[in-house]
């Protein structure tokens, strides 16, 4: 294996502001696995695609919106030395004990200078509904809802996107398929740490922490077909799409859970390998960049985050 | 689910800076009943976002009439500014005519040129 160091976004945690509309989104419209409810009132969930015991984990607040986003470490080696490495940059980092999580192992966190929490995590269990290994079949059940297949990525909003890029390249070894240079500075970045299009993207923003949606990853175009089909019949607020995006070149569609956190069923998106040139947009053309069949971006894109 | 249909108790809705009145359902939402009246090619006063209370893109005052406010985020509207008439167009509806202003708080998207 070549990879090394952080594997993939591993668990998203996002504030909901009621946990029963939640749970129907994420799970019977989405089509996650439901896992458990902790004590605390936490809820988690996993797509059927996924090895490890939970991916998105709900949490029901006063406001909506993204509690931190996590990446799962190819084991703690790489976990205590992303841990000097991100202290010896000056950035302080926290403990979160084994357990806290339930499943879960011991986790670093700390905050960029997007005002995100970011966290890195070496052990999970793996799931009792694990895909198959030995002869296996393409799936166990067949998949609800839009048949996400797995968390694939996230779009954050805040300041300092100069520091963000340095942050991530430098310290977590992150590189950068694709951005968005305006005049006056960078509109945004699209990050990976795989060979995945984008694991993490950043758009440049005033307000801190915010986050502009998650991603979960379809089949195919049928699937983002099948998805539309289930956003009418349910009633669910659809931001844009079907459409393609000519960053990443991914199939999608925007819409919003019941608490207005946005999602993206996303498929597709080229393969991208760090000694591939970034490609590069200028403001004259995001519009085709983000949505490329409209060519314009609509009125919520750059303003409607939670 | 009421939808505007003749059979519902209707109210009208004035915006502020909007000379369209628009009229809305008892049940229904205000940003819905706007979203059905006023469209494309026509600027709607009060923007749209998630219609799920949790983005604050709808954000009114309102200014005159009666309405009952479904649970939404208060990163947008505190309970203090709620008690000032400040509400979320997607998370209310009229309970007698209604009057508001967009109050939309975020920030506004930069001016760009496309192709
Ligand atoms: S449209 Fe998002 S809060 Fe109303």
């Amino acid at each position: 294996m070549s990879q090394e160091g952080l594997l993939r976004p591993g668990i998203i945690q996002l504030r909901v502001l009621d946990m029963d509309e939640a749970i129907t989104h994420y799970r019977d419209r989405i089509g996650l696995d439901y896992v458990s409810t902790e004590e605390d009132g936490r809820v988690y969930l996993k797509a059927f695609d996924e090895f490890h015991r939970h991916s998105v984990v709900l949490r029901e607040a006063d406001s909506a919106g993204i509690d931190f986003f996590a990446f799962k470490a190819d084991g703690q080696e790489a976990v205590d030395g992303f841990r000097k490495r991100i202290e010896d940059y000056g950035v302080a980092v926290e403990d979160v004990a084994a357990g806290e999580m339930p499943g879960t192992g011991k986790r670093i966190g700390f905050t960029i200078p997007s005002g995100h929490r970011i966290e890195i995590y070496a052990d999970m269990e793996l799931s009792e509904t694990a895909p198959e290994t030995h002869n296996p079949y393409i799936y166990k059940d067949e998949p609800r809802g839009m048949r996400a297949q797995r968390l694939d990525h996230c779009l954050l909003y805040g300041p300092n996107l100069p520091e963000v890029e340095k942050f991530f390249t430098e310290v977590l070894d992150f590189h950068i398929p694709e951005r968005v240079d305006l005049p006056d500075g960078t509109l945004a970045i699209w990050m990976t740490v795989s060979n995945k299009a984008h694991d993490i993207a950043f758009v440049n923003h005033p307000e801190p922490g915010k986050l502009h949606h998650v991603a979960f990853f379809l089949e195919d175009w049928n699937d983002i077909g099948h998805a539309a089909d289930v956003m009418t019949r349910y009633d669910i607020s659809r931001d844009l799409g079907p459409t393609r995006h000519g960053i990443t070149r991914g199939q999608t569609i925007y819409f919003f859970d019941p608490s207005g956190n946005r999602n993206e069923v996303f498929c597709g998106g080229y393969t991208a390998y760090k000694d591939h040139p970034t490609r590069i947009w200028d403001g004259n053309h995001v519009g085709r960049g983000i949505f490329y069949y409209e060519r314009q971006l609509n009125d919520a894109f750059l303003s409607v985050v939670t | 689910m009421p939808d505007g249909s003749p059979f519902s108790v209707m109210h009208s809705i004035r915006i502020k800076g909007c000379e369209t009145t628009i009229a809305c359902a008892e049940g229904q939402k205000v940003l819905m009943a706007m979203e059905q009246k006023i469209h494309f090619p026509n600027p709607r006063p009060v923007r749209v976002g998630c219609r799920k209370g949790g983005c604050g893109a709808c954000r009114v005052k309102v200014t005159k009439g009666a309405y009952t406010a479904e649970k939404s985020s208060h990163s947008h509207v505190t309970p203090e500014e709620a008690a000032e008439g400040y509400a979320l167009a997607c998370r209310i509806t009229p309970l007698s005519d209604l009057e508001i202003e967009p109050a939309f708080l975020g920030p506004r998207r930069p001016t760009e040129k496309n192709e």
